[in-house]
């Protein structure tokens, strides 16, 4: 008998003890995956062609959840909110972000110091930030306003105005700006500092070189950033959701602040309109798909990739 | 010279932007120690010193059950992910397999899902459990592991040489006592950083027990500090310097967490681009 006849369903029986193997370490997120992902997927997909309010079983209605979406002025409203707070509060943030870390970049001493400074708001959990958005923007006696006031500015109604909701949360979250901050400072710390010496010789000042060699650079991590704070700031909830609404909360809930996923939370655990919720989940599945594509083609020209794209 | 008036304008520029990150803080402890009528005169040291806050938050809520609750779903959460993250990213890593590059391709498609639309079908598998209301729901679903750590530790595996693991095979180890004594201490790093990662989220998380908890008795701390808000703000009371204190109360376990993991927290943020 050649060895090799023996050899061929030796190997073959390996391949599958490899294989048995790896299946049970993996078999943790093969049912979670199946159990949390995949049947609530199709489940979600079937319950938005329904009514169902939990008690009483799925009535099935075709696409009319679909079309009630288009006619709710609360969803074209929620839809607004949303994309108004995301075209004011993504680029804010990343400029601060990308100010900050220059900043820190250009110290020489202290700089785990001020790194913690910048950082420490990002643990204060969310439901926190929206309270503290309550007290430090209250219009009559908050120490926004009242720091204003010393310039002899009367600062705005930031917590009850609706014209003012949107930009007080935007400054609220720019608090807790910091773990951009250190990631664009990972980023910076990585330019090569030949870059640097070679533009020093040719005379460029701190501008030029800021413009030209530090943001090309680092403009993967920025592009990134916009990325996932685009897609954050689509489902933002929490700060809005506790500042301004919830139970007992009749005379101050504030429309300027109803964020499209404060919407859907309302529809499926206020009101139980599951079937309603699911439709509008999907909604914003696309949206967000939408909005990334267009982001990703719009700006990925302006991103430079050392030694070429991905 | 044109160096060193450069690096003073940086650090001025740099105390100033650090005292407005820390003010908040400053400014909401402090208020915690005035009596309500000082509460908004946003005097740094308190005019008249009192603990009183801290006294009746303590008698109005109760405080110390839900840090426990807390404490309970957080400990229970950061574990469970750590450990089945960490097998599932070993799997993938260590292991070559037929359909592995198609599997890990669904690990990261999972992460493109928004979370509303699971959130309610998943909310419809605990209620027929009959789990609502319960802490389960908080954190069980860590036990089948989460895409995020999964695609974090699998990088940190990938990074590791091969030849401790081939030796340990050829003096006849296991592969789970591969995986847990030689595996695990050389990625402790990225290990620590998946608990810290998900020790926070889970202490801060808000929109998930105001799904599953209903009475007070089985409240999270950011789930009990929104019910005060609700009642002492909203209520129409305005007891702003109880909602205050109970801020403090539950903002300082982050903090002293941050403190405690600083090293780890930035590092984990830095290389995996945060959350």
């Amino acid at each position: 008998m050649p060895p090799t006849r023996a050899k061929v369903p030796r190997r073959r029986s390996m391949q599958w003890i490899e294989t048995r193997a790896a299946l049970l370490f993996i078999s943790p997120w093969i049912l979670g995956f199946l159990i949390f992902t995949l049947w609530p997927v199709i489940n979600s997909a079937y319950l938005s062609l329904t009514d169902y309010d939990v008690i009483n079983d799925p009535n099935f209605v075709g696409f009319d959840n679909y079309v009630q979406l288009f006619q709710d002025p609360k969803v074209g409203l929620a839809l607004r909110n949303t994309f108004v707070y995301l075209v004011l509060s993504v680029p804010t943030h990343l400029v601060v972000a990308l100010g900050l870390a220059l900043l820190l970049n250009g110290a020489t001493r202290a700089t785990g110091f001020f790194r913690t400074a910048f950082f420490l708001p990002k643990m204060t959990p969310p439901v926190a930030v929206g309270i503290l958005l309550l007290m430090l923007f209250n219009g009559q006696s908050g120490l926004i306003n009242g720091f204003l006031g010393i310039f002899g500015i009367d600062g705005p109604a930031w917590t009850t105005d609706p014209d003012w909701v949107k930009p007080g949360l935007v400054l609220m979250n720019l608090w807790t700006v910091g773990s951009s901050i250190v990631i664009i400072l990972a980023a910076l710390r990585a330019v090569p500092q030949e870059l640097y010496d070679s533009a020093l010789v040719d005379g460029a000042g701190w501008w030029r070189r800021t413009l030209r060699i530090t943001v090309p650079m680092i403009s993967p991590t920025l592009f990134f950033l916009f990325i996932v704070d685009s897609i954050n700031a689509l489902q933002s909830f929490t700060e809005a959701y506790t500042a301004f609404f919830g139970s007992g909360n009749t005379t101050y809930s504030n429309d300027a602040a109803l964020f499209y996923a404060i919407y859907l939370f309302q529809q499926a655990f206020e009101f139980l309109h599951m079937g309603y919720a699911s439709a509008m989940a999907w909604l914003l599945f696309v949206v967000i798909m939408v909005i990334t594509a267009v982001q990703m083609l719009v700006t990925r020209r302006f991103v430079h990739y050392e030694g070429g794209r991905p | 010279m044109r160096r060193r008036i450069r690096l003073a304008a940086t650090w001025t520029a740099l105390s100033g932007f650090a005292l407005l990150f820390v003010y908040p803080f400053i400014w909401l402890l402090s208020a915690s120690f005035k009596p309500r009528s000082e509460v908004f005169d946003h005097r740094l040291i308190p005019e008249t010193f009192t603990f009183d806050n801290y006294l009746r938050v303590w008698q109005e809520a109760p405080l110390a059950l839900w840090m426990a609750n807390t404490l309970l779903v957080t400990v229970l959460a950061a574990v469970a992910v750590t450990i089945t993250s960490a097998m599932v990213a070993w799997g993938f890593a260590y292991f070559r397999f037929p359909g592995r590059g198609f599997l890990f391709g669904i690990v990261l498609a999972t992460m493109m899902l928004p979370g509303a639309v699971t959130m309610i079908p998943v909310f419809l598998i605990w209620n027929d459990l009959g789990m609502v209301g319960t802490l389960t729901p908080l954190w069980a679903q860590n036990l089948f592991g989460s895409a995020f750590y999964i695609f974090l530790l699998r990088q940190f595996f990938l990074g590791l040489p091969r030849e401790p693991f081939e030796a340990a095979k050829i003096d006849g180890a296991d592969n789970w006592r591969i995986f847990t004594r030689i595996a695990l201490p050389l990625c402790r790093p990225a290990v620590v950083v998946t608990l810290l990662f998900e020790f926070q989220a889970a202490w801060t998380d808000l929109m998930r027990p105001l799904i599953y908890l209903r009475d007070s008795g089985t409240f999270t701390v950011p789930r009990g500090l929104k019910a005060l808000l609700d009642q002492f703000g909203f209520g129409g009371e305005w007891h702003w310097e109880i909602v205050m204190t109970a801020s403090v109360i539950t903002t300082i376990p982050m903090i002293i967490l941050f403190f405690l993991g600083q090293k780890h927290f930035v590092r984990g943020i830095a290389t995996t681009g945060g959350r």
